[in-house]
């Protein structure tokens, strides 16, 4: 059992009580509200009169259904017309604090939580969506819950749950030059398996980790999820301290001085104990792609689509189906494979340093003909400050739509969508069958790099072959 | 989708029923129920769109549409049966189909903690069990068992299999307390200790 780790010192501060049958009642400092699964929780809340327990650690968003392109009301689908009017309610009603879009904090829930302050070193932070695993980049117990978890949240600020195991996975060394965040998870995912994190949560640490900046770290912990370990964290430091100081909801003052005293406090003890321990090693990474429908399924862009690994027996129907339905072959190259969608958004990689990093790509070059490629803000405020510095125009010049913050086309619950066999190459998150709105529609995952480098050479592309033009 | 049937309620100590197979490791939340029917308010409609697209594309063939199904409550699964997103508008649809509890090798966490809270067991079996009882599910015109919930078994006309149960999720189903809601608002005063301890709510003056 672990013990010393962050997640023990941060479990034990919030631990209620003991329940019948062993689980733990746990507090829940920050509670996050999206319009997707909060709808049917606030209705059981009115049925079994209830009310929400601590409104003032309730913060609500609308980003799945919002489209990109001309977000005025009343929306034009009246469904997520509909979802929107419903959270507008129950958030006034209940008295929950709801950044609306063109309040100017709106967008995708893990980007905007982070982006204020409200995502802090040392709190359980859960919302009703898998990837609240991201606000664990601060040193937070972070992870997604059912609606009827929300529903427990809202009415008792606590959640009954059973304790994780923690696995420390040491990166060394550094990511290489045209190596980013996204492929470094993506190559942990394919290492550890989608399911190999099921039942711990993930504790990122190492030098390499240490090198990342808080938004490359967001992009780790928000895959966490996708290697099957319902949360993931790296231990607060230096970096965590100065990407909070003056942020909205970040302690001031006195206060501030206070808190980084505790914040230091919490990171796992240099003799914590851990249930599991795996090392690898972030030189050797090179730009990662998935060319089947898990997360796990990727290889490194210099390297051919995996054969059957004839000992792993149990995996061979999800490789055959993979190779089906991307319509791929084992022994082909990644490289080169050609792309009709181009999407550069989404919680993983929708921040700012992302849109640099594909706008650095696209700066005076063209999008392929025929290809159609978009950039989605991960936030209003996301918005903001890269138009300010002129991405936007960086983009657009290149032949890029510039669209409205969102979720997008990472799940598709709005007008962005696949369209029959399309294949797109995405800075997003899950590559599953059906994902991107279209049942046929696959799915390449990689970094925001690597998908600006796609659009402009029409196929999958090693982005370290095309250099920034000066 | 069958007739209605009651949802779970109260104690849980057994689910009987006929058993549908569906194979496949990592069946995740998106497959269970595509992204474009979460656009809803309620859960009401869910249960005809369970598996809407691999239905579609199976085309009539899917054992959700297969006639002899039409009445299961059992479903067996492999692997990894409900990864990715934390939709519980997958075991949503799942219930009102008509399942009631699943049986398999492996479930995803968030899966797992969505159907406990709406009554429905998900329960393992070891590989070698399993693959016996998905022969006997195949090979027969309507498979039907009973999920011993106490005695920890999945009983048919001729065979018993040991299952494997979270002794939590095993506590809450039996005694009924599988609503957490109401376990979870009775601690009032413990989760006011709590609070007033914690440092970042109260201006990070800590109490020694
Ligand atoms: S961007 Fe995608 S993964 Fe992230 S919250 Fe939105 S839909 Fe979920």
């Amino acid at each position: 059992m672990s013990s010393g780790t962050l997640f023990d010192k941060v479990w034990d501060l919030h631990k209620v009580k003991d329940l019948k049958g062993g689980s733990t009642q746990l507090f829940i400092g920050l509670h996050l509200v999206h319009e997707v699964t909060s709808p049917q929780a606030f209705s059981a809340l009115q049925e079994k009169n209830l009310s929400v327990l601590c409104p003032e650690r309730t913060f609500a968003t609308v980003d799945h259904i919002v489209p990109t392109h001309n977000q005025n009301r009343p929306f034009s689908d009246p469904l997520a017309e509909e979802m929107l009017y419903t959270l507008e309610k129950n958030c006034k009603q209940h008295q929950i604090k709801l950044f609306n879009i063109g309040s100017g904090n709106q967008g995708i829930v893990h980007v905007i939580a982070p982006e204020i302050g409200l995502s802090q070193p040392g709190m359980t932070v859960v919302c009703g969506d898998s990837h609240t695993s991201t606000h664990g980049a601060f040193g937070a117990i972070a992870f997604g819950i059912g609606t009827s978890q929300v529903r427990d949240v809202l009415a008792s600020q606590t959640l009954s749950l059973d304790k994780l195991k923690v696995r420390r996975i040491w990166l060394n060394g550094e990511l290489s030059n045209g190596v980013f965040a996204k492929d470094l998870i993506l190559h942990v995912i394919q290492k550890l398996g989608v399911k190999g994190g099921v039942g711990y949560a993930y504790e990122f640490a190492g030098p390499a980790i240490s090198k990342l900046s808080m938004e490359e770290r967001m992009t780790i912990c928000n895959m966490a999820i996708e290697g099957g370990a319902r949360c993931g964290y790296v231990n607060p430091d230096s970096k965590t301290f100065n990407y909070l100081k003056g942020k909205t909801y970040s302690p001031k003052g006195e206060t501030w001085e206070r808190a980084v005293k505790w914040w230091e406090s919490l990171a796992s003890n240099r003799d914590a104990t851990y249930d599991d321990e795996v090392e690898l090693e972030a030189s050797a990474i090179s730009p990662t792609v998935t060319w089947g429908i898990t997360p796990g399924q990727s290889v490194g862009i210099d390297e051919c689509i995996p054969e059957k690994n004839p000992l792993e027996i149990n995996d061979h129907q999800i490789y055959d189906e993979a190779y089906a339905y991307m319509n791929l072959q084992p022994g082909q190259s990644i490289e080169g494979v050609p792309v009709d969608v181009c999407f550069i958004g989404s919680c993983t990689n929708g921040r700012l340093s992302d849109l640099k990093a594909a706008a650095e790509i696209a700066k005076d070059r063209k999008v392929c003909k025929g290809i159609k490629a978009f950039v989605v803000p991960g936030s209003e405020k996301v918005s903001k400050e890269a138009k300010r510095e002129g991405l936007d125009n960086i983009f657009i010049n290149a032949g890029f739509e510039w669209r409205e913050p969102g979720c997008s086309m990472c799940l598709a619950m709005n007008p962005d969508r696949l369209e029959g066999t399309q294949i797109s190459a995405s800075s997003s998150n899950r590559n599953f069958k059906g994902r991107q709105g279209s049942a046929k529609g696959r799915t390449l995952l990689m970094s925001p790099a690597m998908v600006a480098a796609a659009a402009v050479t029409g196929h999958v592309t090693d982005v370290r072959k095309l250099k920034a033009i000066q | 989708m069958q007739k209605f049937k009651e949802f779970p309620k109260g104690k849980i100590n057994n689910v009987e029923g006929n058993c549908i197979l569906l194979k496949g490791d990592d069946i995740d939340t998106d497959r269970i129920i595509p992204a474009r029917y979460l656009k809803c308010v309620n859960f009401e409609s869910l249960g005809n769109q369970v598996f809407a697209d691999d239905r579609e594309e199976k085309n009539g063939l899917h054992p959700f549409d297969i006639k002899k199904n039409s009445e299961a409550s059992i479903l067996v699964v492999n692997r990894n049966f409900g990864c990715g997103s934390s939709r519980e508008h997958a075991p949503q649809a799942l219930m009102r189909w008509g399942i009631r509890a699943i049986v398999g090798l492996s479930f995803a966490e968030i899966f797992y903690g969505n159907c406990l809270s709406l009554g429905i067991p998900c329960v393992k079996m070891i590989e070698k069990n399993l693959i016996e009882l998905e022969q006997l599910i195949n090979s027969s015109h309507q498979f039907r068992c009973e999920l011993d919930l106490n005695k920890e078994i999945l009983i048919s006309h001729q065979n018993s299999w040991p299952i494997i149960i979270n002794q939590g999720a095993s506590q809450m189903l039996l005694s009924g307390h599988w609503d957490a809601t109401s376990t979870l608002t009775k601690a009032n005063q413990e989760i006011n200790i709590v609070k007033s301890n914690l440092p970042y709510l109260n201006q990070f003056k800590i109490k020694k």
